[in-house]
């Protein structure tokens, strides 16, 4: 996916830089004034996603969805997902085997929904460009809906 | 150079605390070392499109088409495209937050923009195939069908929520993230 991406500018910037020399180089120097002025709050991100993954790593989160059941196995599962964040391509790998290991439909669609919607970490990048009451809001409504998520996810499943 | 402390201060400080982890337990540093290095990685290969994109789409596309398709009164069409914008994308939901401020300059509406964003989290195409293999057709389907309503609510709610002038200034705002 990130090869298409990589020919779909590829292109463009062809395209534009045939057209137009000066107005390419004038997106390619926003594209980098842009890139620069976030990029301490990506470092900090990138850091901190270091440090909580060596701490919260798949046996702790399967220790939580696991062992613990109902809407407190829920809740941690969504607090989990909040807080983590895993790219889909490692996640759905690994929420499909807390399945096979006796996880419940319910949590692992809070922390999926969680893992995907609401984001603890990046919150200081989301703060920088949407203030800080439009940020908190958006992740504790996406951390409600994962609830929402979690019990239509286990109704379905069990029918 | 006293401006460069003050801005990367958050990342120095991280850096500092990093390192005293890895002087106290070496093991645990270096595993929280390499997973940044990971991360760092997957960062420099989703940003360099997504910002040269948003780059193009800021000098190309003028503000009027904007306007006209995802801005006010664009009705279901601009709610449409925001979620096909979103959904078609690639990469982690940082990479969504500058092209919504360049959405923000070309007037975009509030609400297309937390639809996109949205949709963008949690409802992306490849992320979707990916999510049928691994955890099957039912469940990832249940997903998706929960998710669109649920991300059209949240927008609703969000653009409710939301006064007027706290809009204006975070639409003020994005006008400086180039600059």
């Amino acid at each position: 996916m990130n090869i298409a991406l990589y020919v779909v500018a590829g292109l463009l910037l062809l395209v534009s830089f045939y057209k137009d020399r000066k107005k390419t180089k004038m997106a390619l120097k926003k594209a980098w004034k842009a890139f620069e002025n976030i990029l301490p709050e990506f470092l900090v991100v990138i850091l901190l996603v270091g440090l909580l993954l060596t701490v919260i790593n798949e046996e702790v989160i399967s220790n939580i969805i696991g062992e613990k059941s109902g809407w407190l196995g829920v809740f941690l599962a969504a607090a989990t997902g909040s807080i983590t964040l895993i790219p889909g391509f490692v996640a759905f790998p690994m929420t499909a085997l807390l399945l096979e290991g006796g996880a419940g439909y319910m949590q692992i669609g809070a922390f999926i929904s969680a893992l995907m919607m609401v984001g603890i970490i990046t919150l200081p990048v989301e703060m920088k460009y949407f203030g800080k009451k439009l940020a908190i809001a958006r992740n504790f409504l996406a951390f409600l809906f994962s609830f929402v998520v979690a019990l239509v996810i286990g109704v379905v499943m069990s029918l | 150079m006293k401006k460069f402390l003050k801005r990367y201060r958050g990342f120095l400080i991280a850096i500092v605390i990093m390192i005293l982890i890895t002087l106290f337990n070496r093991e645990l540093g270096l595993k929280a070392i390499g997973i940044s290095g990971y991360s760092i990685k997957e960062m420099i290969m989703i940003i360099p499109p997504v910002f040269v994109l948003l780059g193009l789409l800021d000098v190309w596309v003028p503000r009027e088409t904007m306007m006209k398709y995802m801005g006010p009164g664009s009705g279901l069409k601009g709610i449409l495209l925001a979620f096909f914008i979103g959904s078609a994308a690639a990469g982690p939901l940082y990479g969504a937050f500058p092209i919504a401020a360049v959405f923000m300059k070309k007037g975009v509406k509030f609400s297309n923009i937390m639809i996109f964003i949205g949709a963008w989290s949690t409802t992306k195409i490849p992320m979707f195939l990916f999510e049928m293999a691994s955890m099957g057709t039912k469940f990832a389907i249940t997903r998706l069908f929960i998710d669109i309503p649920g991300i059209i609510i949240i927008a609703y709610i969000l653009s409710a929520v939301m006064k007027e002038d706290e809009i204006k200034k975070i639409y003020e705002d994005a006008e400086k993230f180039d600059t």
